[in-house]
């Protein structure tokens, strides 16, 4: 590690503060725009105006927006998410369950997605302009252009409807036994797998072709470098932080595919809990669910910036 | 004794964009002798380079070889299976990359990639191999031999990569070197010592090779035969020396004319007096990033220029890259705004940005770039380029300014016809043309060139020299002349000033430059110019070798 | 390099193959149904023409019925006008937005340059489908709430993709030229540097078409997007939902219809001829 990548990265952190802020920003205010009374919602309209008054007061409601933002975001930092409109549950309580099942599956999809996507972008690279290259290009560019519920009603009409293996609702309560945990996650899993690879093939292999078009790379073929060794020692190495770069890129689409998989499964995550709080406009549900979304997709971009400064091997080797 | 390379009937196809197939190879015979050193000679797009890989079995995406035999040292090549071929590149048929920065694996050490020939095929213990590359890093000069290879490519100079690609591909040695464009990209001074490199290793281990150039003086140095391509067809064959001095082919004749530039003769006639200069610049100052409390930017290009530019006079900077030549066009245009000093024109001083100037300032100084393909928008008609200063600047429409484009295409000799055309449809020759006319639309006084002739092949550069010439003593302009080609200077220029690392070195007239430079800087950038003369190098290498000496004469 | 199945010349002097008109050819398709589906359709859009709900395909009703026993086929006819309606003009607008401020930018340069593009990369990185869950929580969902949330959503990377293209045009000796000549930002933006990038702005135009009509369709699966009685292409699936489990037209035929536009967008873009599409990847 030398002074110019701590300098890259310290600048990529500090875009990434900023860029939490305004996030912040626009998810509070965007929220603000609701129109009615909050402290009437909550109470009802049998309450009573002194109820009403004195709840607006603790909740800070008398004061302007912007100060409200700073309580918020203070509340954000500590850990205070507020509580739920629609139940008056704590909205830290209502969210950790779910956020750990969506964790559970984003990682089981990364888990499943990568290698095969990236043995398909590699391979596809290998052999550009090949039958197997087009035939690889035709899959994900099919699989980008479809809406992803389209991925999971098919999963669904294939897999549940006429062969009939899988359950088509997933249903996290009752789980007894590997086979039945499979089986709950297979198809959520399965839909995410194809629309986060399809993303990741396309990248990888993008990625690659750009190390096999060098001329260092033409230059190890006129040594006499099989093609083994040209893709392994030569292009691979190269490619690596743009690979890693692309893969954590790829994963951010993990966070559109997850609204609707969760939705159509009926699978009890944050972005379940998001969408149903949509419904109810229960807020400081809103406004945290999202937040996590947005830190999530900021944290995967930063990875990837920080994959790409680390991988330059000018920098590296200063 | 038999010939180590025999191409015959050499037929290479290549495929467009659009899928059509078209022939870029169409019949090429060839040999190279034991130990002979043949050079392949032509402007882009002559084949040269296609020829010279086909040596190698390899063709570039698109091509494919469809007719005839190379044969390298018996076998041939195009017959070879997919194995056969791995098994002859690198071992018997060694290549050295025009560009070294961008052959060599930037996450690699240098060594690692010089031995991997030697680990591809096996031919040798590693620790042997990294024995015999530092032998032939010391063979080919390079400073460190011991540890040079430990580096990466981005640690070591460009022409210290040369040298190395040069290693690299000495390592097994090969039967044939195939040497592709290895010193266009760089400087001069830098370019010397690497030919020089080149030439002792190859006579001393008697290696056959082929040797890829445009450079007719390069090649007159090095190569022992030189075959002229142009389109793809073999237009002359003959030894170094009779090609040089006694061409028969009418091309390889415009070849030769073209290195001989007509000495520039002076525009105005000598008119003592005290006469108000056309340009004046006063202790220019200009660089990028933060300004210091002096005033000066932390980086600085150019440092406390000064010189004086009577009309009708033109005036060469040389130098080589990062001496800050094209930094004082820009500077003199106020593209980059000087920190310190002033630049005068007609004795009027002039803004330090281009904003800051007015219209007429602004007329009267035109710029010309280096590169036409990226100096014309591509998109716009020859006419439309041609005819947006006339309105610009004189407010000229319609049938008038019609008119005037016609005129100014007939001023730098293009046929009307072509204001019709996009630049992308236009010779590399036809658009520098179309650019200078563009500069001529504002009726200037003083016109900057930014290395006009650079990107140009010899032959086409040379008639836009002459016509530059010829517009000047018609139009009274004066030119400012950015190049790190003397030649080209020479042909145009009354005086020369020389630029190192920002600052002026010296200025002296054109005509004293091979004789009267004085610092030591000049005299080492002029006489690194290669002559078309077959013992240039050799007798420079005496001179420098005999103690005393004077180098550059 | 791929090889071209049949090129032939186009009116504008440059190849299009076989796999790019027949992209063109159904994008073309929506579009006129999209204009003329009133008059198109067999049945009016909300008459329940059939007791049977969840009908198979059949003579009489092309796709089948849907979860009321209404026409499928007029039912999609009619949501091709929301989905490519609403894309259309949200893609307008953000590609206007950011392709007009990417020029300005790329030309002017300096702490305009640097706080916009700040500014739009932090809007960037708001994930479109949540954020689009947000706003339509706060505001409620209308045509105008849902063209301008998705034009904001993809304005900044409209943006940058231009401002991309810009700063290697601005780079150009042509442009240096220009500058030198004395001429105006704005002369220097529209005849020196949009001419071109015009190219690659068309296909990244239609790309983000493509992403748009994605989200749109999946903002009105969650029930966020286009409300009833209206329905587009995603809120058709919506409604039908309850047919997945044994497989009803009325489900998958939307759906076909989504992949059938998107598909074809990105197979003309793929298929453009060279010239235009290489200076966008």
């Amino acid at each position: 590690m030398n002074a110019l990548i701590a300098r890259l990265v310290a600048k990529r952190l500090g875009i990434m503060l900023i860029s939490l802020l305004v996030v912040a920003f626009a998810v509070f205010f965007a929220t603000e725009l609701l129109p009615g009374d909050v402290a009437q919602i909550l109470l009802g309209q049998a309450a009573t105006p002194e109820a009403v008054a004195g709840l607006r007061k603790s909740m800070h409601l008398d004061q302007p927006a912007f100060l409200r933002f700073l309580y918020w975001l203070g509340g954000l930092l500590t850990g205070d998410l507020g509580r739920s409109y629609a139940n008056n549950r704590e909205v830290a309580d209502l969210i950790a369950g779910r956020l750990a099942n969506s964790l559970e599956l984003a990682f089981v999809t990364t888990l499943f997605s990568v290698p095969i996507a990236l043995t398909l972008g590699i391979t596809a690279a290998m052999f550009r302009g090949s039958t197997y290259d087009r035939l690889v290009l035709v899959f994900t560019v099919s699989v980008i252009s479809i809406p992803e519920f389209m991925v999971a009603t098919l999963a669904v009409m294939i897999f549940a409807v006429y062969l009939k293996w899988l359950p088509a609702l997933s249903v996290a309560s009752d789980v007894e036994g590997l086979g039945e945990l499979l089986r709950i996650y297979a198809m959520p899993v399965i839909t995410l797998s194809f629309v986060v690879s399809a993303q990741m093939i396309r990248m990888t292999r993008a990625a690659v072709i750009d190390t096999l078009d060098t001329a260092y790379v033409e230059m190890a073929l006129l040594k006499g470098a099989s093609r083994r060794r040209i893709v392994l020692r030569h292009a691979l190495p190269n490619a690596l932080g743009p690979i890693v770069n692309a893969m954590a890129l790829s994963l951010s689409y993990l966070l559109g595919g997850v609204i609707i998989v969760e939705t159509i499964f009926n699978y009890p995550g944050v972005a379940k809990l998001m969408v149903d709080a949509v419904s109810t406009r229960d807020l400081p549900l809103i406004q945290s669910c999202a937040m996590i979304f947005c830190v999530s997709y900021l944290l995967l971009i930063l990875i990837a910036d920080l994959v790409a400064i680390m991988a330059n091997p000018r920098l590296r080797n200063q | 004794m038999g010939n180590v390379v025999e191409i015959r009937d050499l037929h290479v196809s290549a495929r467009t964009d659009s899928g059509r197939t078209v022939e870029i190879i169409k019949g090429v015979d060839l040999n190279v002798g034991a130990g002979e050193m043949v050079a392949l000679i032509g402007e882009s797009g002559s084949g040269k380079t296609t020829i010279a890989l086909t040596l190698l079995g390899h063709t570039r995406t698109g091509c494919s070889i469809r007719k005839g035999s190379v044969r390298v040292a018996g076998r041939d090549v195009v017959a070879m299976s997919g194995a056969e071929r791995r098994r002859l590149r690198g071992r018997q048929v060694a290549y050295v990359p025009q560009s070294a920065a961008a052959a060599f694996n930037p996450s690699q050490t240098i060594m690692d990639q010089v031995v991997e020939v030697a680990k591809i095929h096996q031919l040798m213990p590693m620790e042997e191999a990294r024995q015999k590359a530092i032998g032939l890093f010391r063979a080919l000069a390079l400073p460190d031999p011991e540890t040079i290879g430990l580096r990466y490519p981005h640690q070591v100079s460009g022409g210290q990569l040369q040298r190395l690609a040069a290693a690299m591909a000495l390592i097994a040695d090969p039967e044939v070197m195939v040497f592709d464009e290895p010193t266009t990209a760089l400087d001069v001074t830098t370019q010397i010592e690497v030919l020089r490199a080149f030439k002792s290793v190859m006579r001393e281990r008697g290696m056959a090779g082929v040797y890829v150039s445009h450079d007719l003086a390069v090649v007159a140095q090095i190569a022992d035969r030189i075959v002229v391509l142009k389109g793809g067809e073999v237009q002359e064959e003959g030894a170094t020396e009779q090609i040089v001095t006694a061409p028969k082919h009418g091309y390889t004749r415009a070849l030769i004319d073209a290195f001989h530039p007509r000495p520039h003769e002076a525009a105005a006639t000598e008119r003592p007096g005290p006469e108000t200069p056309v340009l004046e610049v006063t202790n220019l100052t200009a660089g990028y990033g933060a300004i210091g409390r002096d005033g000066r930017p932390e980086y600085l290009a150019l440092k406390d220029v000064s010189f004086r530019l009577e009309r009708g006079r033109s005036l060469g900077v040389i130098g080589e890259s990062g001496s800050g030549k094209s930094t004082l066009a820009r500077a003199i245009a106020g593209l980059l705004p000087p920190a310190i000093g002033q630049i005068r024109m007609d004795g009027v001083e002039l803004g330090r940005r281009t904003k800051d100037r007015s219209k007429e300032d602004l007329r009267k100084l035109q710029i010309v770039f280096q590169l036409a393909d990226t100096a014309l928008n591509p998109n716009r008609s020859v006419g439309a380029i041609l005819s947006r200063p006339l309105t610009f600047y004189h407010g000229t429409r319609g049938r008038e300014c019609e008119a005037e484009v016609d005129r100014l295409l007939d001023m730098v000799r293009l046929p009307k016809a072509l204001k019709h055309r996009l630049p992308p449809e236009l010779s590399g020759g036809q658009k520098q043309r179309v650019n200078f006319a563009r500069a001529l639309a504002a009726r200037p006084e003083l016109i900057l060139c930014d290395e006009i002739t650079s990107a140009l092949d010899t032959v086409v550069a040379a008639a836009i020299l002459d016509l530059l010439d010829e517009l000047q003593r018609e139009l009274g302009l004066t030119y400012v002349f950015v190049s790190h080609d003397l030649s080209t200077v020479e042909a145009v220029c009354d005086r020369v000033l020389v630029m190192y690392q920002g600052e002026k070195v010296e200025e002296m007239p054109t005509s004293r430059m091979k004789s009267g430079a004085e610092h030591p800087y000049s005299k080492l950038l002029i006489a690194s110019v290669p002559q078309l003369d077959t013992g240039w190098l050799d007798g420079l290498d005496r001179e420098r070798a005999s103690p005393g000496a004077e180098a550059g004469r | 390099m791929t090889t071209t199945a049949s090129a032939r010349k186009g009116r504008f002097g440059w190849h299009m193959n076989a796999v790019g008109i027949i992209g063109a050819a159904i994008i073309l398709f929506w579009m006129v149904v999209a204009i003329a589906a009133p008059w198109i359709s067999p049945y009016p859009v909300g008459q329940i023409v059939d007791f049977d709900y969840y009908g198979p395909m059949s003579a009489q009703f092309w796709l089948g019925t849907d979860y009321l026993g209404r026409d499928m086929l007029s039912r999609v006819l009619m949501g091709a006008r929301y989905t490519v309606g609403i894309s259309l003009a949200a893609v307008a607008i953000a590609c206007f937005v950011g392709v007009t401020l990417g020029m300005i930018a790329a030309v002017v340069g300096g702490w305009f340059d640097a706080i916009l593009s700040r500014f739009l990369d932090a809007l960037n990185s708001l994930p479109s489908l949540m954020f689009g869950l947000v706003v339509v929580a706060a505001v409620g969902s209308s045509m105008t709430v849902l063209v301008l949330t998705i034009a904001v959503l993809y304005a900044p990377g409209s943006y940058r993709f231009a401002r991309a293209l810009a700063v290697n045009v601005n780079a150009m000796d042509f442009v240096t030229v220009a500058r030198a000549r004395g001429e105006g930002t704005i002369y220097t933006i529209r005849e020196e540097i949009f001419p071109n990038i015009i190219g690659p702005v068309l296909a990244d135009f239609g790309l983000r078409f493509v992403f748009i009509v994605l989200l749109l369709s999946g903002l009105s699966f969650l029930g966020l997007g286009v409300q009833p009685p209206n329905a587009d292409w995603g809120a058709l699936v919506r409604e039908n939902i309850g047919g997945l489990s044994f497989g009803a037209p009325a489900v998958i035929m939307p759906s076909i219809a989504i992949a059938s536009l998107t598909i074809s967008v990105n197979m003309l873009i793929d298929n453009l001829p060279r010239r235009i599409r290489d200076r966008s990847e």
